[in-house]
C-alpha cells in the first residue's frame, strides 16, 4: 500500500515551498534584500556621482615628451592606461570604458596639435577633461605670447556612445550587494535558528537526506532574490532610466548571473552559521564578510578611485567580479559567456567558501 | 504473547566518559503504552533518540519493528512518529502549512484539517506555532507525530510543564492514539501518569532500567514486600481538590 518508493525532491520541494512562504512573511528579509537596495538607488540616482576618475588613453603615435603630457600625468583626476589595447580603443571609448583618447602631433611648421577624443558614454567626464587640457594649453601658449599663432591648438571630437548615467552604475552596485546580504545573512539565520530550535533534528526524524535540506532552503533563498532582483531591475529601468541594452536577453543574462553568484554568496552563510554560536553572533561574523566588500567591491564608486594600495584588495573580493560583470551585462550588452572571467573569479571563491563551510557546518 | 515493536538488548550510549546508558535492555509489545521513567538525566531522552535513529550508539542491539538502527534507519523513520522534547517548528509559518511541510517530508498526502481535529486544533489552523498554549504547543507535537500514519510513535515528556487541566486534555489524546492501535512509547517523571497511561513500564536510573512491569504487578510487589506507607494517604489528593474546584475544562482556548 505504501510501498511507493520515497521521493527525495518532493521532499526538498516541499521544504522549498514552506521557506518561500515563511520568506516572505519575514520583514526583515524583505527590508534587507529590497527596500535598502531601492533606498539606496534613490538616494545615489538623485545626488549622482561626484568624484570620479577620468581614464585617458593616449594613442600609439602620440607624443608624449612633451609637457602636456606631464601635467596630465600628475594630475590626481586622470589616470593614464598603459599599454591599452589598442585595437578596441575606440570601441572602450564608445562603450564609456574609458573616457577619452588623445593625440598630440607636433606639425611640420612647429605648432602642437592636441586631439581629444571624447565619449557620451560619459559626458561629465569628457567636459572636464577638456576644461583641463584647455586650462594647461592657454597657460602654456600665454607663455609664448610673442607667438603670432597660438603653439598649441586643440582640436575636440566627440564621439556618439551611449549615455552612462549614474543609475547605470549605481543599480548594478546595490543588486550585487543585495545578493551578497541575502546569501550571508539570509542562510546564516535560518541555519542557526532551525539547529537551535530542535527544528533541523526534527526533520532528521523523517526520510529526507540532509542535502536535500541545504538544497531545498537554498533553492527557496534563489527564487526569492530572483523575484526581488528582477523587482530592483525594472524599478530602476522604469523609474530611474537604468540601461538594459538588449532589453529582455539583458535582464535574462543578469538574473542568471545573480544566481551564479547567489550560490556563491550562500557558502559565506554556511560557514557563518557553522560559526556563530548563536543568532545574535550572527551580525559581527556576517558584517565581517559584508562591510568590507560593501565598501570596497565598486558598490558606490569605481575601485580606480581608491588609493593604489588599496586596489589589489578590491580585486580580491567576489563582489567587485559580480559588480563588474553584471555592469558589462546591463550598459555593455556583455552576454553572460563574455563575461567568463568574471564567473570564473567567483566560482574559484565558490570552491574556497564550500570547502570551508563543509568542514565548520554544524547540524546539531 | 504479543509481538514486540521495539526490542533493545545490552544498550551502551557513553558521551566521552560519561555512561549515559550503562547496558539497558527492554521489549516494547506491539499496541501498548509502554512508558520510561526516570529522573532528570537519567538517560530517558538518549535512548529515545537512539530508538528513532537519530544519535548513535555506542555498543548494543536496537531493532525496531524487526529494523536494525545500523542499517534501516530510513526504513524505521518511515514508520514511526517522533515528539522531542523541547523541540520547536519551522518559523513564520501557519499550523495547517507545518503540516503540509511534514507530509511533504514524508511523502504522504494528508488532509491537515482532518489531523488538526484530532488534537483539537482545527480553529487554530491560521495562527503560528509560538502563539499557541503549552497545551496546545504539545498536542500541535503530537499531532504531527501521527502524519505519516506511524506504527509507532515516541513522546518525550509530553505533559512536563503542563497545567492539569492540560495534562489530562493530553492523556486523553494518547488514549485516543492507542485505541487505533498505535503503539506509543513515552518517557515521564509524573508517576501518577504512568499509572494511568501506561500498560507497563520501565524505571531508569542513572543509564540502569532498575525494575520493568506493569504499574500494577510494581505496586503490589512493593506492598507485598512488607511496604507500607508512612502516613495513611487520604482518599483523594490536593490534585484531585485542585481538578474537583477548577474543573476538566481546558484553559487555552
Ligand atoms: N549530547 C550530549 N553530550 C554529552 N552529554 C550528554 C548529551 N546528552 C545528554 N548527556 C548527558 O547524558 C545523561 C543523560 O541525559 P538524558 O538522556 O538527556 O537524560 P533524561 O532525558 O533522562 O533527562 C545526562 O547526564 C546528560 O547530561
Ligand atoms: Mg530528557
Amino acid at each position: 500500500m505504501k510501498n511507493i518508493k520515497y521521493d527525495q525532491l518532493r521532499a526538498m520541494l516541499s521544504l522549498t515551498k514552506a521557506s518561500l512562504k515563511a520568506l516572505m512573511r519575514n520583514p526583515s528579509a524583505v527590508v534587507f534584500n529590497l527596500v535598502f537596495p531601492l533606498i539606496f538607488i534613490l538616494v545615489f540616482g538623485f545626488i549622482g556621482g561626484s568624484s570620479f576618475k577620468i581614464d585617458v588613453v593616449f594613442e600609439k603615435n602620440s607624443d608624449t615628451s612633451n609637457h602636456i603630457y606631464k601635467e596630465l600625468a600628475e594630475s590626481n583626476t586622470i589616470t593614464i592606461i598603459k599599454n591599452p589595447d589598442y585595437q578596441n580603443v575606440f570601441s572602450d571609448l564608445e562603450k564609456g570604458r574609458i573616457d577619452a583618447v588623445i593625440n598630440i602631433e607636433n606639425s611640420p611648421s612647429g605648432q602642437q596639435i592636441i586631439s581629444l577624443k571624447t565619449t557620451k558614454a560619459s559626458p561629465e567626464r569628457g567636459s572636464i577633461l577638456k576644461m583641463i587640457i584647455s586650462e594647461i594649453v592657454s597657460k602654456q601658449n600665454l607663455a609664448f605670447t610673442e607667438a603670432k599663432t597660438p603653439k598649441t591648438e586643440l582640436k575636440e571630437i566627440e564621439i556618439e556612445g551611449r549615455k552612462f548615467k549614474t543609475i547605470d552604475f549605481i543599480l548594478p552596485g546595490q543588486l550585487g550587494f543585495s545578493l551578497l546580504s541575502a546569501g550571508v545573512f539570509g542562510t546564516a539565520f535560518i541555519f542557526i535558528s532551525l539547529r537551535q530550535t530542535l527544528v533541523l533534528k526534527r526533520f532528521f526524524a523523517t526520510p529526507v537526506k540532509k542535502v536535500y535540506i541545504i538544497l531545498g532552503e537554498s533553492l527557496s533563498r534563489l527564487i526569492f532574490s530572483i523575484f526581488t532582483s528582477i523587482i530592483i531591475i525594472l524599478l530602476g529601468y522604469y523609474i530611474f532610466g537604468f540601461t538594459l541594452v538588449n532589453g529582455f536577453v539583458t535582464l535574462l543574462n543578469m538574473l542568471i548571473l545573480s544566481v551564479i553568484a547567489l550560490i556563491v554568496f550562500l557558502g559565506f552563510g554556511f560557514v557563518v552559521s557553522g560559526i556563530a554560536k548563536n543568532e545574535s553572533a550572527v551580525p559581527p561574523i556576517a558584517n565581517l564578510i559584508t562591510l568590507p566588500q560593501f565598501l570596497l567591491a565598486g558598490t558606490f564608486f569605481p575601485i580606480s578611485n581608491f588609493p593604489e594600495w588599496l586596489q589589489p584588495v578590491s580585486r580580491a573580493l567576489p563582489l567587485t567580479y559580480l559588480n563588474e560583470a553584471l555592469r558589462k551585462i546591463s550598459f555593455e550588452g556583455a552576454g553572460i559567456f563574455d563575461v567568463w572571467k568574471d564567473i570564473l573569479i567567483m566560482l574559484i571563491w565558490g570552491v574556497v567558501i564550500y570547502s570551508v563551510a563543509v568542514k565548520v557546518f554544524k547540524w546539531e | 504473547m504479543k509481538e514486540n515493536i521495539i526490542e533493545v538488548k545490552n544498550l551502551v550510549k557513553k558521551y566521552n566518559s560519561l555512561v549515559a546508558v550503562d547496558g539497558i535492555s527492554f521489549n516494547v509489545r506491539v499496541g501498548e503504552v509502554f512508558g520510561l521513567l526516570g529522573p532528570n538525566g537519567a538517560g530517558k531522552t538518549t535512548t529515545l533518540e537512539i530508538m528513532e535513529t537519530l544519535r548513535d550508539k555506542t555498543s548494543g542491539e536496537v531493532f525496531i519493528n524487526g529494523l536494525s538502527v545500523d542499517e534501516n534507519q530510513n526504513e524505521i523513520k518511515k514508520i514511526i512518529g517522533i515528539q522531542l522534547q523541547a523541540a520547536g517548528f519551522y518559523p513564520n509559518l501557519y499550523l495547517n502549512e507545518l503540516i503540509e511541510l511534514f507530509a511533504g517530508l514524508y511523502n504522504v498526502y494528508t488532509d491537515p484539517d482532518e489531523l488538526l481535529d484530532l488534537v483539537d486544533l482545527r480553529d487554530k489552523k491560521n495562527s503560528k506555532y509560538k502563539e499557541l498554549s503549552g497545551g496546545q504547543k504539545q498536542r500541535f507535537s503530537v499531532c504531527t507525530t501521527l502524519i505519516n500514519e506511524p506504527k509507532l510513535i515516541f513522546l518525550d515528556e509530553p505533559t512536563t510543564g503542563l497545567d492539569p487541566q492540560a495534562r489530562r486534555n493530553l492523556w486523553e489524546l494518547i488514549k485516543r492514539i492507542k485505541a487505533k492501535g498505535t503503539t506509543i512509547m513515552l518517557t515521564t517523571h509524573y508517576m501518577d501518569e504512568a499509572e494511568i497511561l501506561c500498560d507497563r513500564v520501565g524505571i531508569i536510573d542513572h543509564g540502569n532500567i532498575i525494575a520493568i512491569d506493569s504499574p500494577d504487578n510494581l505496586i503490589d510487589d512493593l506492598v507485598r514486600s512488607g511496604f507500607e506507607r508512612p502516613k495513611q494517604v487520604k482518599l483523594a489528593s490536593l490534585e484531585d481538590v485542585f481538578i474537583n474546584l477548577t474543573g476538566h475544562s481546558i484553559r487555552d482556548v
